[in-house]
């Protein structure tokens, strides 16, 4: 019961982490129908963000929630930049050609920043300092939690609220989901689809940077080429959840982490390595792709003619 | 207050529109009437800036307006009903409506606009939590209208407004029209029910592969036998 409850609480840590990243693939899929295959480099891009400003403010040397607060939210306006950038730079000129053009753009865009974070910041890790003093709380018996995993948590939980209440209570988040639905119609309603878009692209590369700091609260190696496997794994969870769908990005995101650490936690009592936690989200990916390609709470609006 | 001089469109290598020019004045009704492929649509959307054209010029209100991008017009006082409708399916009625106000700042007015709305179409009024993906086909283009009202347009573009709706439905749609109209909207009015478009519209213009075959008031062009033999039926 201890090992099940302290796996389910690392599951859902690094769940929360893919929820995060996870919902910038599905916004900017809802809006364009682009796979932004970038988007797990802003992930990266973020982090390195927050190591700069920790330590250019001298919030490294002196943990305290203040500095981790404008860490976390500089980092974010850094990644909302980078990423309006690339919207505006890399995608927005191909976007009246086929959407593979896009897509290939998007292959190109990524190998871009992870090869350019090569040559900036080095291609060995560095250390992200630790923001806030770690401690861990005991649950019960032998299950508990650190001080960063509550943080992961309730940062990521007041971001998902945040973006909830966005895009379902605003004027501005309303028209993103005008926008997605029908980009013509939209435009008809006198919206600058091309702000939206960009507005949508700020906000899922805030939410990917703020996924970047706190990963590096919990694991602070961090390195140009992170955001690999993260966001191939976070995109797997939007995938799971339904290509284009919020809260089935959140979903996905906590499945695919809590999967990913009861492989650990378990496999090896049935036979699984805990070297084949990377291979589940993939595994999930070929089965939701086979057996529910709409994703878990995908589904298609019916249009009446 | 609108014209379209020698207005040439391609899509790709296929020229939709040949040279159409055309012009609405306040207060009209005009109608486009022609075949399916005829261009009527493509028309509409050249005048709203969602194509650009490859000759000719766009002027509204003595400006040319063409090249600049849809959501200005908009700001200028052009509004459409897109064809085949384009509600926002994944939205509310009343967001829907809302979205049509975008424009717009002040509160009060757009309480008002809704308002106006819901009386134009109390069917609206009773499913505005609804999600628009659930209306009926005749509901949508009641909603598409009363959408395209909410910023409060000088000049009103109506594509195809009773394409597949019941007779009935088709009815209230253009009572809908003669209510716009009354209030002083001009409309331009694209339609294949050229029956009903010429009898509610003061003239029109018959566009044929691209091209405008014919113009006049409604009524004259309701009495020519050609028309008569190709559009009407009879």
């Amino acid at each position: 019961m201890d090992t099940f409850v302290q796996q389910l609480i690392n599951g859902l840590t690094i769940g929360s982490i893919y929820a995060l990243i996870a919902l910038g693939y599905t916004m900017v899929y809802g809006i364009l129908r682009l796979i932004n295959f970038a988007h797990g480099d802003i992930y990266m891009v973020g982090a390195f963000a927050g190591f700069f400003i920790a330590h250019g403010l001298g919030f490294a040397a002196e943990p305290s929630l203040v500095g981790f607060a404008i860490t976390l939210l500089g980092s974010m306006l850094v990644a909302a930049l980078i990423g309006m950038a690339i919207e505006r730079f890399a995608y927005r000129p191909v976007r009246k050609y086929a959407r593979m053009t896009t897509l290939i753009t998007a292959i190109g865009v990524s190998l871009l920043l992870e090869n350019l974070g090569v040559v900036i910041f080095g291609g060995a890790p560095r250390s992200f300092p630790q923001l806030l003093q770690n401690q861990n709380y005991t649950l019960f018996g032998n299950a508990a939690i650190s001080k960063s995993q509550i943080l992961i948590f309730s940062v990521s939980i007041a971001l998902m609220l945040l973006l909830q209440w966005i895009i379902y209570r605003t004027k501005v988040g309303t028209a993103m989901r005008a926008v997605s639905f029908n980009l013509n119609s939209a435009k008809l309603m006198g919206i600058n689809t091309n702000l939206i878009i960009a507005f949508t692209f700020a906000l899922g590369s805030a939410l990917a940077a703020a996924g970047g700091v706190l990963t590096a609260q919990y694991n602070p190696q961090i390195y140009p080429l992170m955001g690999i496997i993260t966001g191939l794994k976070a995109f797997v969870a939007a995938v799971l959840g339904g290509i284009g769908n919020i809260p089935g990005a959140v979903l996905g995101g906590l499945l695919i982490g809590a999967a990913e650490t009861f492989v650990v936690g378990y496999g090896q009592s049935v036979g699984i390595p805990s070297t084949y936690r990377d291979a589940v989200a993939f595994s999930i990916l070929i089965l939701v792709l086979l057996f529910r390609p709409a994703g878990l709470l995908g589904s298609t609006v019916q249009e009446k003619v | 207050m609108l014209t379209l001089e020698n207005i040439s469109v391609n899509y790709g290598a296929i020229e939709a529109l040949n040279g159409i020019t055309m012009h609405v004045e306040q207060g009209e009704v005009v109608t486009l009437i022609g075949a399916n492929g005829a261009g009527k649509t493509t028309t509409l959307r050249t005048i709203t800036g969602l194509l650009s054209p490859r000759a000719g010029r766009v002027l509204y209100e003595d400006e040319e307006i063409s090249g600049l991008p849809t959501h200005k017009l908009v700001a200028r006082g052009i509004s459409m009903s897109p064809e085949g409708r384009g509600v926002f399916a994944n939205l509310t009625v009343r967001e829907n409506l809302q979205m049509g106000a975008y424009l717009k700042k002040n509160k009060r007015e757009i309480a008002e606009d809704m308002e106006r709305a819901y009386t134009m179409f109390p069917r609206l009024k009773e499913r505005q939590s609804q999600k628009a993906g659930t209306l009926s086909g005749g509901e949508q283009q009641m909603l598409a209208m009363g959408r395209a009202l909410m910023s409060r347009p000088r000049l009103l573009l109506l594509d195809e407004p009773s394409l597949g709706l019941a007779p009935l439905v088709v009815h209230t749609i253009f009572q809908a029209i003669e209510d716009i109209r009354s209030k002083g909207t001009t409309i331009l009015l694209v339609e294949q029910n050229a029956n009903a478009a010429l009898r509610h519209s003061n003239r029109a213009y018959v566009l044929e592969t691209g091209q405008i075959v014919m113009e006049g008031a409604s009524q004259d062009l309701a009495a020519d036998p050609r028309i008569k033999e190709a559009y009407l039926g009879e």
